[in-house]
């Protein structure tokens, strides 16, 4: 069966294989100009770079004070982490296990936030939190950021509860345990790839999430998204090599968070999974 | 002793009601729903609602509706509907088809399809600005891309590519792909293989095999992943800026609303832009979802 299709779908099966190909081409050029447009000393119109240099790089980190947007980032990401799953973990073991009337209700509402663009809710809610003096503060960015990872979280640790299997806590409670007792002996231990995957999730999504940091941020609280946005708007007064050395520090972190985020968590499996919560 | 006497069937009844309605699963586990019920209604549904609120006190006075009358009679605002569909919905398309062919053929097991799905997945993690920067040097006037193509002998003047509409569209399409063709892949390995291998056995080649098994069943995912990849396409912000023409051919409706808001500090107008944008989003994954409705959902047969 294998071998008869290999056989009759030759030609598109070149001509798949030609566009993948064609796509991963361009983006690799693309990729590839930046990094080495990072590296030159001066590149204007021809194949190559005149010379290479690693200048730039100490150049965006003094001029556009990178350790401080990097320490802004950290604190961000690392603080709706914690929060969203604080908040958002007890509403997926709820959620997941039981069947009450508004549940329907209850999902769509959790839905609505991940699936509506930010930009849409994010007008309304940057000026509540400029009426409530929040915005402008890394406080202001940790909750706009906060809106749409809380439900985020929900939905995905909601079917690694459901996983578990209930009569492991009926046994538990049975042998005695308190509740404080089954939530830190059987359902964390058990609950550790699922809060990891979520976490990851959140934090990948954080630290690429322009939209709502970029109308809740003051000067001192711009991630590193938006300050590379900023750095590139306001171009004419920065070398562009600058800011492609910039850029090439946010990608390659943002490929390291990747690389460990498909570690813990299958991105096919994960879809599934999202698949089965009814939209 | 009346007093002890009373106690017991009231103590019954309180029992009994607990017992009802953790029949219907009200039980106080649901207490845990609380903080995160009281997060989104106070951070999501509130400021909704506000700038809903917000969007009918016009700045200038007049009636309740006047910011949206502002907008539909102001073509340099109202234009940029169109502007944002003519980009989302070519993107989101062109992700949605571009990824069948693609994950039909990686869905089977082989070596190396975990590098293969890596690989096509990283553009996530190039973020908006290096894809900007990456688009304007590589496919501008001077890029690679170019200069391959006048080495060739394809062309003799540079093409624009990037301060436009294209630029835009290209933008789009890396920085959607990737969740397309994971959402895609997804929904494909879902759909049991021996289905596929029945229709085999019954003489069925392999366009009648996609055309008649796969695809059907693929529609509702397919639906899905249309709807995602455009509403990630359709608030399209600040590639918009950075590789198109922010003030022509790519203003795009978050750049109005954002300037509405936050360059102009016309709050009112700027809310009622940014309901306009999710009525229009909402209307087109509503038709998609209502297609979508009248398809075959019943199980695929898979592990999916």
């Amino acid at each position: 069966m294998m071998a008869s299709r290999a056989v009759i779908a030759r030609p598109s099966a070149w001509l798949v294989w030609g566009a993948v190909a064609f796509f991963l081409i361009n983006l690799f050029g693309l990729v590839a100009y930046v990094v080495l447009n990072s590296f030159s000393t001066q590149w204007f119109g021809t194949w190559l770079p005149d010379g290479l240099t690693t200048t730039w790089y100490t150049t965006a980190w003094n001029e556009l004070s990178l350790f401080d947007v990097l320490v802004v980032t950290l604190e961000v990401a690392i603080a709706v982490v914690v929060l969203s799953v604080v908040i958002g973990g007890p509403c997926a073991y709820a959620l997941a296990r039981r069947q009450f009337p508004g549940k329907k209700l209850l999902t769509v509402l959790f839905l609505l936030p991940i699936l509506m663009p930010p930009m849409t809710y994010g007008i309304p809610l940057a000026t509540v939190l400029y009426k409530f003096d929040l915005a402008g503060s890394i406080t202001g960015v940790i909750i706009a950021n906060l809106v749409p990872s809380v439900p985020f979280v929900v939905l995905t640790m909601t079917p690694f509860i459901e996983q578990i299997d209930p009569k492991i806590e009926a046994a538990a409670r049975m042998c005695g345990a308190s509740t404080a007792a089954v939530f830190t002996r059987v359902l964390a231990p058990l609950l550790i790839p699922g809060m990891l995957a979520a976490s990851i999730l959140v934090l990948v999504r954080t630290v690429g999430m322009f939209e709502l940091t970029f109308l809740t941020a003051g000067p001192g609280s711009q991630t590193l998204v938006v300050s590379l946005y900023e750095a590139m708007f306001s171009a004419g007064i920065r070398a562009q090599q600058a800011v492609d050395a910039m850029a090439v520090i946010y990608t390659s972190s943002m490929l390291v968070l990747l690389v460990i985020a498909l570690r813990f968590v299958n991105p096919t499996q994960l879809v599934t999974r999202l698949k089965e919560t009814p939209t | 002793m009346t007093a002890t006497l009373e106690k017991p069937p009231r103590a019954e009844e309180k029992a009994a009601l607990r017992h009802r309605l953790a029949e219907r699963g009200i039980d106080r586990v649901l207490l845990l729903l609380v903080p995160g019920v009281v997060f989104v209604v106070a951070l999501f549904l509130y400021p909704v609602l506000y700038g809903l609120q917000l969007s009918f006190q016009s700045k200038d006075g007049g009636g309740p509706l006047a910011n949206y009358q502002k907008f539909f009679s102001d073509s340099y605002l109202f234009d940029t509907i169109w502007i944002t569909l003519r980009l989302a919905l070519p993107a989101a398309l062109i992700n949605v088809v571009a990824s069948i062919p693609i994950a039909y053929r990686l869905r089977g097991r082989f070596r190396g399809k975990r590098l293969l799905t890596t690989i096509l997945v990283v553009p996530i993690t190039l973020g908006t600005v290096l894809t900007a920067e990456g688009l304007i040097e590589y496919l501008g006037p001077v890029g690679w891309f170019n200069k391959t193509l006048q080495w060739s002998g394809l062309i003799d003047e540079p093409v624009r590519l990037v301060h436009n509409y294209w630029g835009v569209l290209f933008s789009l399409i890396i920085t959607g792909f990737p969740f397309a063709f994971l959402l895609t892949l997804s929904y494909l390995s879902g759909i049991d293989p021996s289905l596929e291998q029945a229709a085999a056995t019954l003489g069925a080649d392999w366009r009648r095999r996609f055309t008649r098994i796969t695809l059907p069943l693929l529609a509702p995912g397919l639906a899905i992943t249309f709807c995602l990849t455009f509403v990630l396409a359709f608030s399209v912000f600040p590639s918009a800026y950075l590789v198109g023409l922010p003030q022509g051919e790519t203003r795009v409706i978050s750049i109005a609303a954002y300037e509405a808001a936050f360059r102009d500090f016309d709050f009112p107008l700027g809310s009622a832009i940014a309901m306009i944008m999710a009525v229009v989003m909402l209307a087109v994954i509503g038709l998609v979802l209502a297609w979508r409705s009248t398809l075959y959902r019943g199980a695929t047969g898979g592990k999916g």
